[in-house]
């Protein structure tokens, strides 16, 4: 393999870079359509990426000087990070069409930051870490405030810029404590200098207090949130949808690796911060997404919520976490796409849904979609037997063979709280009468539309047959 | 005995009544081919769910019809079901009732008639599956599922406070049963096993045990419910429509009760012991406050929501004396209480379809004008009251023979909470059916008709049965409490 230079070609971040200056300029020199061609060429590009990533098991150039890592973690998390942005990418294909947002630019940034995320993701350095974190997120800021005609948009790509880039700021004043009291980059090397001491020193806790601060940002883990409403809100509802989707699933990942790999043995010191961390997201998601009148700040606090839960998995830092984590981003996943499959399609009046409020009287008009919408719901509230149930069930395994007895039943207490958000959503399509009715278009693209039926078959039927995921995640090593 | 998965079919057959009626288009000609479907499917799983009882071997007090396959492969997780002596009436109880719902509710639901028959066949799936479950966490999961079915049939088709009261019942009862999961997920990491048959041999240590118990409690004590936790009950009650009363009352309720006799009394034997006196004391507050609440009430369904808290509260001390006559009597006291009180509701559903009002001083002197409803009335209203021959009395007496082994105090609570049932019942009676009509619109009220009859003589007919021949029942389930109380007394003993 090593002697073949055109191999190269063949290790999917090399491919997925290369390709994506290919679409751009695909992108550029089309005359017409160059967003529908664009997008088209890009979920081609990332499903080769997929198939690349699958097969690339033992690739050493991925080890470059040994910047990355390699994985049956890092591989599971860069294909669902894939799988996330191929979904975005087509169910906001309508609505960017629909709202005259046809910059061929935009799956081009997707690819990017996706890019950006796979690098995130196997990054064993912090160097390689820090420059995909920003490669990923310099791609969002500008996704966030790509319609630039609108306020609410620029402000949000503003918001989210000036906080990201205080955030990186701090991130990489921790790295450099790191390497000052380490002397290395390396994750490997710097887990084999602190094998040699019991306790951290002052200054490499200061290290790691400050890169937590950084990731915690990246995760939206209270009290580093207050971005996430607010972005949410301001970006149009389909960069709303990948943000939601795809960069949650490499920060994740990335946050696991940081944690249990360079500072495996120091578990007691970060896993305070992380209980915190954890246990804020899970109330503050819960009871501030209660008072939500905009759909997209309610998710925005739904995922806030979300990542409290996979953190749970984190503190618990046993090989049932790690398979925790990665059920739960699954179905995380899952199931955001879906309820974003079915908000990019929803028009009331003529303009997408922002409000919920604005549901009423679904169920009589679009029974299927709201009967859908209530499944989605059931299951990021945790309720079996749908799969968002089983993320959660097997992070309380987690935690409870760590023996985080509190801490599960602060998770159980957080996860009633949130039910009531969820189950009002399904009131306010049920319950409330509407007068209005038929104002409430549910146009589906057929490509959207499979995705939408694949994500739902497998939040009904994950409990038929569980085991295809739950041994996939069983195997996953760090 | 039977080599096809009998347990299987009778649990999925309503599932697949509901996917049939989901793909039946819903308009003013085709809902009644719904019902006819919905009906269909609940009526064969009731006549399966019989072969159930008459193939059951009576000698043996484990599981039979066991069905077991694989389900996670990491974890020991089965899809593991099957029949006891304990859980094969609540089956049948399941099984008898959400056909009579389906025909109550045959003419009153006008509005989404196809959600809602598909709510009530999914609600049968995971009732019967919860009391066939011997893995726990398939029992969890059931057990959890019943939420939603039973949260969109009070909030989409319940009366004016129905949205208060959905998300009352939704939030309550998935308070207690979250602190179950986390005792179950302690369990298995205690034993790594998730049978329900395995996890009866007392595995847990005795501070363990004390954590589990109330864990547990927190979730049975919610859905049977014990005083102090029963104020969902209530509104959920009133603003269910009638047939999510009878499925509440009848099944619901009993889900507490069988949670109680199969994990408190099944696996934490000494934290059961421990808490006998606090069990015993919250009973007799139920029973004795809660009558003394339902004399006070003004809205049939609401005496009636509170008699069931008392009732139940016989049931509890039943379970908790933990001998033979009164885990019996509270068994039977369940069953009666499930068509006793499935009854009474459908009753008030008759006069509320026709007057819509529940108000009892609306009503009175129906019996000159409805001589057949005041019969059938009165024989579950003597059957609540638990008059000997009734199923009532069964269970009642068996409870208090059991607890004079106990303490005469709770003899003493008991029986006076018996007294004040017969208080109220009859109070109630006499207001609503005795006398002359007083109130003009009542004047052309119509007696029961065909639909009704189908809907009440049967219940009425066990009702009778239950009491007059108590064996039939007692016979079946006999051999599984026994195996309960020795497991108990073995453990206490050590």
């Amino acid at each position: 393999m090593l002697n073949n230079i055109y191999n190269i070609f063949f290790i999917p971040e090399i491919f997925l870079a290369c390709s994506s200056f290919v679409c751009l300029l695909f992108g550029l020199f089309l005359k017409k359509n160059a967003f529908r061609q664009t997008s088209n060429l890009a979920v081609f590009v990332l499903l080769l990426t997929i198939l690349l990533v699958y097969y690339d098991s033992e690739s050493n150039f991925a080890n470059y000087k040994s910047l990355f890592s390699h994985s049956s973690f890092i591989n599971f998390f860069k294909i669902l990070a894939l799988l996330g942005s191929i979904a975005s990418i087509i169910i906001s294909k309508d609505y960017f069409l629909g709202v005259k947002l046809k910059n061929f630019e935009i799956p081009i940034l997707f690819l990017f930051s996706t890019l950006g995320m796979m690098l995130m993701i196997a990054s064993n350095n912090l160097m390689s870490m820090y420059l995909a974190i920003e490669l990923q997120s310099l791609s969002l800021y500008v996704a966030a405030a790509i319609k630039r005609d609108s306020i609410s948009s620029a402000e949000s790509g503003v918001k989210y810029f000036i906080l990201g880039a205080l955030s990186s700021g701090i991130l990489l004043y921790g790295f450099s404590l790191i390497y000052g009291f380490t002397g290395s980059m390396n994750f490997d090397d710097i887990s084999l200098y602190l094998s040699k001491y019991d306790n951290l020193n002052l200054g490499l806790i200061f290290g790691l207090v400050f890169v937590m601060v950084g990731l915690a940002f990246k995760v939206s883990a209270v009290p580093f949130h207050m971005w996430t409403p607010d972005v949410y809100e301001g970006a149009p509802n389909s960069i709303t949808g990948f943000f939601a989707i795809v960069p949650k699933i490499a920060a994740v990942a990335l946050i696991y690796r940081f944690c249990l790999v360079p500072f495996e043995n120091f578990y007691l010191e970060w896993s305070q911060i992380i209980l915190f961390l954890s246990i804020a997201s899970m109330f503050l998601g819960a009871i501030a997404a209660i008072a939500q009148s905009n759909i997209k700040r309610l998710l925005a606090y739904s995922s806030i919520g979300h990542i409290g839960y996979i953190l749970i998995a984190l503190v618990a830092a046993n090989d049932d976490g790690i398979k925790a984590a990665s059920i739960y981003m699954f179905s995380y996943m899952i199931m955001n796409v879906a309820i974003f499959a079915i908000l990019l399609s929803l028009k009331v009046k003529n303009e997408y849904l922002i409000n919920i409020s604005d549901l009423k009287g679904l169920s009589k008009s679009n029974p299927i979609v709201s009967l859908s919408i209530s499944i989605i719901m059931l299951s990021m509230a945790g309720i079996p037997p749908f799969i968002g149930f089983f993320g959660k069930f097997y992070v309380f395994i987690a935690a409870i063979e760590q023996e985080l007895y509190v801490l599960s039943v602060l998770g159980v207490l957080a996860s009633v709280i949130s039910a009531f958000y969820y189950l009002r959503i399904i009131k306010i399509m049920y319950f409330d009468e509407s007068k209005s009715e038929g104002i409430i278009n549910f146009h589906i693209s057929f490509q959207s539309k499979i995705i939408l039926s694949l994500s739902l078959f497998l939040i009904i039927c994950f409990i038929f047959y569980p085991s295809l995921l739950i041994n996939i995640s069983a195997s996953l090593t760090i | 005995m039977i080599d096809w998965p009998l347990v299987s079919v009778i649990i999925f057959l309503p599932l697949i009544g509901a996917l049939i009626i989901l793909f039946i288009k819903e308009d003013e000609l085709t809902s009644i081919n719904i019902k006819w479907a919905a009906l269909l499917a609940t009526l064969g799983t009731f006549i399966l769910s019989l072969i159930l009882w008459l193939q059951f071997d009576y000698s043996n007090p484990s599981y039979q019809y066991e069905e077991k396959f694989r389900w996670f492969d990491d974890f020991n997780f089965f899809y593991h079901v099957g029949v006891d002596g304990i859980s094969l009436f609540m089956i049948l109880l399941s099984t008898f009732l959400t056909p009579l719902c389906i025909l109550a509710s045959w003419n009153n639901i006008k509005k989404r008639v196809k959600e809602y028959m598909l709510s009530f066949l999914f609600l049968e799936t995971v009732m019967i599956g919860m009391f066939a479950s011997i893995d726990i966490l398939l029992f969890y999961i059931f057990f959890e599922a019943v939420l939603i079915p039973m949260y969109l049939i009070i909030g989409i088709w319940g009366g004016n406070r129905r949205i208060y009261a959905s998300f009352k019942f939704f939030l309550y009862t998935l308070l207690g049963s979250v602190l179950m999961l986390i005792a179950i997920i302690v369990m298995y990491r205690n034993t790594s096993s998730m049978s329900i048959e395995f996890l009866q041999g007392n595995y847990f240590s005795y501070n363990t045990q004390l954590f589990l118990w109330l864990a547990f409690f927190a979730s049975f004590a919610v859905k049977i419910p014990m005083w102090p936790f029963h104020t969902w009950l209530p509104d959920a009650h009133v603003e269910a429509p009638t047939a999510g009363s009878v499925i509440l009352a009848g099944v619901l309720l009993k889900m507490g009760g069988y949670g109680f006799i199969r994990f408190s009394l099944g696996m934490l034997p000494e934290a059961t012991e421990f808490f006998i006196p606090l069990i015993m004391t919250l009973s007799i507050v139920a029973i004795v406050y809660t009558s003394l609440v339902a004399l006070a009430q003004t809205d049939i369904k609401k005496l009636i929501a509170y008699s069931s808290v008392a009732h139940m509260g016989i049931v509890t001390i039943g379970i908790f004396l933990v001998n033979q006559q009164g885990l019996e009597g509270a068994m039977m006291q369940m069953i009666s209480h499930g068509l006793v009180s499935a009854a009474l509701f459908l009753c008030v559903g008759v006069i509320y379809d026709r007057m819509h009002t529940r108000e009892i001083e609306f009503y009175g002197g129906l019996v000159q004008r409805m001589p057949l409803y005041a019969t059938v009335f009165m024989i579950f209203m003597l059957g609540s009251v638990g008059l000997p021959g009734t199923s009532g009395f069964v269970g009642e007496f068996l409870v208090i023979v059991g607890a004079f082994k106990f303490s005469s105090y709770v003899v003493i609570g008991a029986a006076f909470g018996i007294i004040l049932s017969a208080v109220y019942m009859l109070y109630l009676y006499k207001r609503i059916i005795f006398g002359t009509i007083t109130n003009n619109k009542l004047a052309d009220i119509l007696d029961i008709n065909t639909r009704e009859k189908i809907i009440l003589i049967p219940l009425a007919i066990s009702v009778i049965l239950l009491g007059l021949f108590p064996n039939l029942f007692l016979d079946p389930m006999r051999l599984s409490l026994e195996l309960i109380i020795t497991n108990y007394e073995i453990a206490n003993a050590k």
